[in-house]
């Protein structure tokens, strides 16, 4: 597999017993690597980013992202979500506009309130 | 402001409100020049430039240790210009630059403006190569858009370029496009690459197709587009090692939008209507190690001057020019003396800086690319002299690396040591000693 976690990519080769229980990781150059390929194999995650409806302001959508990643499985559920999330301007970097699976969506830009 | 701008000046005028020219306003500011004696023209509604379509994560590895989405990052620099309280204007369009740093630029707040720069630093960035500059022949039908584009579209006006598509470049734009129109409802058929290799990032691989059963077919390109009035299918077909589609390999596939992310173009229509010189192969300036054009005073960076990979180094690249800006506005930067030139030896594709001011080689680092994908190679920088009426290569250093490839930018510094080596070169070059894979 190709370790995602920085632009590097690792090629990691990963060592699975018969329960499909990690025994070795090798291919990393850093120990992030190793703690991805046993999430891969375990619970892959990814953050999700995407936009959401915004008003107040001229800017029509605000970029998001979820503050940590969430179940691979899960980020077309997370995308029906954001569909119906609506936020209106001022709005901060960081600030919570919804939460999902227990993960808070935040903000990435910082936009204040304009007559439109 | 006075009402008439005719004939106003700054000491900076920074062209583009980019990463590249936030980072070189702010330099310029914290070299001391003040904050109202600098403008950044963006001709586009907000600062940040490209950044603020690139809504993906990965942005400010190298500089903040964090994976920032690209809004993020460009926020951050923003923040900085606006609470040192630097100059600029948006939606405000530069028309010319003259060699003597006169930047005529059109805008709503200041109307038509001629002013002149103490010390211009460009950085427009770069635009995408289009279907008319790749000559695919077919109809012209609707749904054809640049990956780019059809960012903007679906990240800032909040409209979905098609539903059924097919993506021609593995590039990282092509990639991110991919998983983007799919987590957006969109079926993205597959990703061709006329190469046999992909141009993005491994993990953009693994994340963009990957993850949602993309597949990739390199060594293809699209051949034909067909439909009337809207895309409704591509011809693609395998090439070969030269790069020519094979006879008998064509297949047709039913979609109603073609994404081309086929490589980017610096802007310099501005650069080349002033006479400054381009590098054929860069697309950008021909620039010394301060950044500075042919044309004295005129500092480039950024996308601009060459196509980047990661933000961060064009940050650090904007700072060297805003640095250097600030130094020629305030009569302290010394880039006149003799230079030489870099050579862009075996296997190498550009270098930036092409010039060099030989009396201040320490400290300079070479940027380049590779031409093709190698392992195993050793990069070797070396000097050019002349023994016995004879042109001669020396070697004064050499890195060995697991693997070099097109899509990643490398560079050797030139610390004090190596500098004192060059001292009497006529030329500098960097080569790879290499097998192919």
């Amino acid at each position: 597999m190709t370790c995602i976690v920085c632009p590097v990519g690792c090629r990691l080769e990963v060592n699975l017993d018969d329960n499909g229980g990690v025994t070795a990781v090798t291919g990393n150059t850093c120990v992030r690597g190793e703690r991805y390929a046993v999430a891969e194999i375990t619970n892959p995650v990814r953050t999700l980013t995407s936009t959401v409806h915004l008003s107040g302001t001229s800017e029509k959508f605000l970029p998001v992202r979820t503050a940590l990643p969430i179940s691979k499985g899960r980020l077309f559920a997370a995308m029906e979500r954001l569909r119906s999330v609506a936020v209106s301007a001022p709005v901060k970097t960081g600030d919570v506009v919804a939460t999902f699976d227990g993960v808070d969506i935040v903000a990435c830009k910082t936009l204040l309130k304009k007559a439109v | 402001m006075t009402e008439n701008n005719n004939l106003l000046s700054k000491k900076i005028i920074v062209i583009g409100g980019g990463p590249a020219g936030l980072a070189a306003a702010l330099e310029a500011n914290r070299r001391g020049v003040a904050p109202d004696d600098i403008l950044i023209i963006e001709r586009d509604r907000e600062l940040g430039g490209i950044l603020n379509q690139c809504i993906h994560a990965g942005f400010g590895l190298h500089l903040f240790g964090e994976e920032l989405t690209g809004p993020e990052y460009a926020g951050r620099f923003i923040k900085e210009v606006c609470d040192a309280g630097i100059g600029y204007v948006t939606d405000s369009m530069v028309l010319s630059l003259s060699t003597d740093r006169v930047v005529t630029f059109v805008s709503p707040t200041l109307g038509f403006c001629r002013m002149t720069a103490g010390a211009v630093v460009l950085a427009m960035g770069c635009r995408e190569r289009t279907r008319g500059a790749l000559n695919i022949p077919g109809t012209r039908p609707a749904g054809i858009f640049s990956a780019g584009t059809a960012q903007r579209y679906v990240n800032i006006e909040g409209w979905m370029p098609g539903k059924r598509v097919v993506i021609l470049g593995s590039g990282d734009i092509g990639l991110i496009m991919a998983r983007r129109m799919t987590l957006e409802g969109a079926t993205v058929l597959r990703v061709c690459e006329l190469m046999p290799y992909s141009g993005g990032l491994a993990r953009n691989i693994a994340q963009c197709l990957d993850d949602f059963n993309i597949p990739l077919y390199l060594s293809h390109t699209v051949t034909e587009i067909r439909g009337r009035e809207r895309v409704e299918g591509v011809v693609i077909a395998e090439v070969d090692e030269k790069l020519r589609p094979v006879a008998g390999t064509e297949e047709y596939v039913e979609c109603d939008t073609l994404l081309l992310s086929v490589g980017l173009i610096p802007e310099n229509e501005l650069t080349r209507d002033a006479g400054i010189e381009i590098d054929a192969v860069t697309g950008g300036a021909v620039v010394n190690q301060f950044m500075e054009t042919s044309a004295p005073g005129v500092f480039a960076c950024g996308n601009v001057l060459q196509v980047h990979d990661l933000v961060d180094f064009v940050t650090l690249e904007a700072y060297r020019a805003g640095e250097s800006a600030a130094g020629f506005a305030t009569g302290g930067l010394h880039s006149d003396g003799d230079t030489i030139a870099t050579k862009a030896g075996e296997g190498v594709r550009y270098i930036v800086p092409q010039k060099l001011v030989s009396s201040s080689l320490a400290g300079v680092k070479l940027f380049f690319r590779v031409n093709n994908i190698y392992r195993d190679v050793t990069i070797r920088l070396y000097s050019v002299v002349y023994a016995d009426g004879k042109t001669v290569n020396k070697t004064v250093k050499e890195i060995k690396k697991r693997i070099v490839t097109p899509g990643e930018m490398e560079s050797i510094e030139i610390n004090d040591k190596i500098a004192e080596l060059l001292k009497d070169a006529s030329g500098i070059g960097v080569e790879l000693c290499k097998k192919e894979i």
